[in-house]
This record gives structure tokens, sequence and C-alpha cells, in this order.
């Protein structure tokens, strides 16, 4: 397998490096429109904290975030060990939710009977939104970090599940019938067909739970728990310092972000042919 | 498949290979009845034909006369409801069998059904070592002696198809079916989605391997002018439920190149099959099923 990250070019055409380095970081691809509107939004913030326009009042401006970040929490063992915790969190209901989730989907999308069998509850419990799980949730496991991470897993595990459902019912039916006439056993039409053909749905799984996953975690932390970025970020607001809520938000779209992008990466080296033109 | 088979466009067309022993194909009044939710649809009616080994037949008829029916059938992917069909004598289908895909049948698809996720080389060697009989190794170094004997494909073995021309990926498939050695080729509309230059080279290459290898050839489509071109047979089907309407016998001589469609023996023959193709069409729109695709 070719390296995975020079897997956005074609390497027949042009060597990877070169290419590479033209559309990443030369100045004629570089957003510079896209710097002056970051720069506005966080002089307007300012400014409309500055002249107390309406609603503005009680917020604090970036100048007072930053200052409040620095100080208070950039060298805070406690503000990392939040990362930590919701990060951890994330991870283990998002895994748990490919590990039970793509398994099913494959299910319920191959074998007629289970899907007779399972899909009614499944459809029935699917639209129930993942937060109105966590009085149910705390009730029923023993820990609170459990129900946590059990609410995060069913936040995920339906997009999943049913991203999945479509993409085996998805695969051409002529793949099928070619790795038949070309003398594919049934288990390796599934590991060398099927799986193939429904890694694209699995990843679409993946970067919909994952942006889910964040948010039910964070409003889980809120409601459920000690820790935390959530926790942090409401903690900011029950304690009246307004500034410790931005630097949580800021925290949360950061970890969200950072999620993603690992999120991506796993994608690419998944599906090589996808990113291969 | 002999050495100068599909070296480039400009190469001349080998002299039309022998006879092969085997490819000999017998469809014998089959009739196929689909049957959803009680409602019956009639896709063939007593449908039979005979090819012998070698022969380079085409199918054409309008949508949903069950020309697609008969190559799936053919290649093992249905079930017949009654009749039997044959290769080399040998009973490949009858009612109740189980249907059996093989690698002697291979099918070309007209949407193209490579498997995305494999290299060219993958996907072309995809069947060889289900027999046993080659190690990883030895298929991949047919599989590249192959894609370099049809044009000089080698280069692309590493290539994914979607980096591939829609008329290189055809070519990637029906290499894919010749390396079993298939007893006939089955080509549903495999060009259906091509613009005119790109249909005719396609033609051209169809064609030589055709010269080089006398496989036999069931080719689908729904189009006259190709089929005529092509072929040494001409079935034209009739509307749902399917039943042969005419059998045209080509006679025109190999190698054939496109200069042939402008000829007088050529056109006669268009003509009588266009007008009997009209009549089948006429009755199929005052019966309101769709046209002739």
């Amino acid at each position: 397998m070719s390296d995975p990250m020079s897997t956005t070019v074609n390497d027949t055409a042009n060597p990877p490096v070169k290419r590479l380095r033209k559309s990443r970081w030369t100045i004629s691809s570089w957003n510079w429109r896209g710097f002056v509107s970051i720069v506005i939004f966080f002089l307007a913030w300012q400014g409309a904290v500055s002249f107390g326009l309406p609603g503005f009042t009680k917020i604090p401006g970036p100048s007072e975030v930053v200052q409040t970040f620095v100080r208070d929490y950039l060298f805070s063992p406690h503000y990392w060990h939040s990362w930590l915790v919701s990060f951890e969190r994330v991870f283990w209901g998002f895994a748990l939710a490919q590990i039970i989730g793509i398994p099913f989907g494959l299910f319920l999308g191959t074998s007629r009977v289970f899907n007779n069998l399972v899909f009614p509850v499944f459809e029935m419990m699917r639209p129930i939104p993942p937060l109105a799980w966590v009085p149910l949730s705390i009730l029923f496991w023993p820990t609170n970090e459990s129900s946590i991470i059990f609410i995060t897993f069913i936040g995920a595990f339906f997009i999943i599940t049913i991203n999945i459902y479509d993409g085996v019912r998805s695969i051409k039916q002529e793949h099928i019938w070619l790795a038949r006439s070309l003398g594919a056993s049934r288990s390796r039409i599934f590991l060398r067909i099927m799986l193939p053909a429904v890694l694209p749905a699995i990843a679409v799984g993946m970067t919909l739970g994952i942006a889910v996953t964040w948010n039910v975690v964070i409003a889980a932390e809120m409601i459920a728990s000690d820790s935390g970025l959530g926790r942090l970020t409401w903690e900011g607001y029950v304690s009246s310092t307004p500034p410790v809520v931005i630097v949580g938000m800021i925290s949360i779209g950061l970890a969200g972000f950072l999620s993603t992008i690992v999120v991506d990466m796993i994608e690419r080296r998944m599906m090589p042919w996808k990113y291969k033109r | 498949m002999t050495k100068a088979s599909t070296a480039s466009d400009r190469t001349p067309s080998p002299t039309l290979a022998d006879r092969p022993a085997t490819g000999k194909v017998s469809v014998r009044n089959v009739t196929k009845v689909y049957d959803p939710e009680g409602a019956h649809v009639v896709a063939l009616d007593g449908f039979s034909m005979e090819m012998e080994a070698g022969d380079f037949v085409a199918i054409v008829g309008p949508s949903g006369c069950g020309k697609s029916t008969l190559m799936n059938i053919l290649a093992g992917f249905d079930t017949l409801s009654t009749g039997e069909v044959y290769l080399d004598d040998q009973l490949l289908a009858g009612p109740g069998t189980k249907p059996l895909p093989g690698s002697d049948r291979v099918v070309v698809f007209q949407q193209g059904a490579l498997f995305p996720w494999m290299t060219v080389l993958q996907n072309v060697t995809y069947g060889l070592m289900k027999k046993g009989e080659l190690t990883r190794e030895e298929a991949d170094a047919k599989g590249l002696e192959f894609l370099e004997r049809s044009g000089n494909l080698a280069k692309i073995a590493s290539s994914y198809p979607t980096q591939l021309s829609s008329g290189m990926q055809r070519r990637v498939e029906i290499i894919r079916a010749l390396i079993n050695d298939p007893k006939i080729l089955l080509l549903d509309e495999p060009f259906r989605a091509m613009d005119t230059v790109n249909k005719n080279r396609m033609h051209q290459h169809l064609l030589r391997i055709y010269q080089a290898t006398r496989k036999t050839i069931m080719f689908i489509t729904h189009d006259l002018e190709e089929a005529l071109f092509l072929a040494d047979r001409v079935i034209v089907m009739t509307t749902r439920p399917g039943t042969m309407k005419l059998d045209i016998a080509v006679d025109l001589p190999r190698p054939r190149h496109h200069a042939l469609m402008a000829s007088d023996a050529y056109l006669a023959m268009k003509q009588q099959a266009v007008l009997a193709v009209r009549e089948e069409a006429k009755r199929a729109f005052d019966r309101g099923e769709r046209e002739m695709a």
C-alpha cells in the first residue's frame, strides 16, 4: 500500500511532494480572505462588548477571555484533565457504537430473518433523542461514567447502524454476481466485496457519528457529570464567570475539530481508492 | 489470445482464428416468468437459439424484451421457468436447477462492474487463484502479461478504476473476463454510455480480440447498427414477452473496419433490418410500452 498522505495526488502524473507543497503552502493557495474575516470577527466582537451593545453587557470580550485562559487555565492540570475526560468518553462511546453498530447494520442488511425480528424495535427506538435517555441511563448503570458513555454510544449507534444498513442495500448486484462468476466463496464475497463496498457508508457513519458524539457528551456532562469540558462550561455559568463559559466553548469546538481530523485520516487510510485520482 | 491481438489502434487485425472446440450454446424453448406479488410478467416466452462455438451473435431488442434475462440465465445469475440451456452439450440450466455462475461465462456489464476498491491488477487477477492452480505471484505475472498484451496496459496495473476513462475501464473488464479463458463472452450493452468516437474505438478493439481468440460472443445491445457491424448473426427480439422476431445472418467479410459501414452490402442489410425493427417498435409504441431504448 502506498503512503496514505500522498493519496490525494496522482503519483503517475506528478511527484507527490511537489504537488503537496504547491497545493498547501504557497501564497497563491493561501486563503487571505478567510484570515481577514476571522480578524474582523474578533474586532466586531471586541467592539460590541466595548460599546456595550444590547445583550453584550454581560458577555466578556476576546481580550478578557484570552487573559482568563492564559492566567487560570493554560497551565492548570484541572483544565487539561477536562479535555482528557471528555475525549475518553467520546472515544468509548464512538468506538462502542462502531464495534456494535457495524455488524448490526451488516446483519440488518443481509439477513431477512434478523431484519424482520429486530428492525421494528430499532425503528421504534431510533427517534428518541439521546438526551432523553439520560434519566433512565443514570438509573440503569452503576456508575456515572458508564451512564455518560452509554448516552454517547446511543447518539452515534443509530446513525452508524442506519448508514451501514443503507450501504449494504446499495451494494451493486453486479459486483456480487461477478464475484460468484469468478469463483468466490460466500465468506470471500463478504470479506472482499461486501465489506469494502460498505466502507464508504461506514465512513459517512463515522463523520456523522463523531459530530453527534461531541454534541451528546457535552450536554450529558452538563446534566450528569462533575468533570469534562461540558461541565467546565456549565460551571463557568453557574459561578457567574462568563469568560470561563467562552473558554469552554472554544475548547469544545477545538476538540470536535481535532476529532474530525482524526476521523478523516482514518477514512483516507481505509479507502485509498477514494482519494486517488 | 495470440500475440498481436490489441497492440494499438493502427495495428492490422490478425487473421481470424480457427473455430474453438468449446463454446457451443443451445437455448431450447426457454420461458421465464417473473412473479412479483402475484402479477405475472413473462420476460421470455419459448425462446430458442443455437450458437456454434466461435460465433459472434448480437441480440437486439427494445428495453424489457428479456435480453438481459436471457443473459442472466446463461451467466447463472437467474433461474428459468421452463426450457433448457446447454453449454457444450452439458445442461447448464433447466427447470429447478440452481443457478450456477462460473468463470467460463463472465459478463461485462453496461454500467461497468470493476471493483472500485481493487487496483486494475487485483481486479484482473481476482478469479485466477480460486482454482488453486496459481500462486499470487503467478497470477500477478499472468495479469501483467495480459494487460501488456492488450495495448500496453501494464502501466495502469496499480491504478484504481476511478482513475481510468470509461473506455479503459471496459477494456480492463474485458481482460478480466478473457484471462479466465471463458467458453463464452457475455457482453451486456458494454458500450452503451460512450460517445461515438470512443464507441468506435471499442468496436475495433473488440473485433481484434474476436479475430485473435474467436471466443463465442453474445453481445446484447439496443443499437442495430452496432450489432450489424460487429456480429455474424443478429437476433432481433420482440417486446415482452420476449420471443425471436428475426434472425439475420450478417454475411460481411472479416476483418471489419468502420469503412464497411458505407458499403452497399452493409447498407442493404441495414435497410432490411431497420424495417423489421421499426415494425416491432411500432407495435410496442401502440401498446404503450417503452420504445427502443
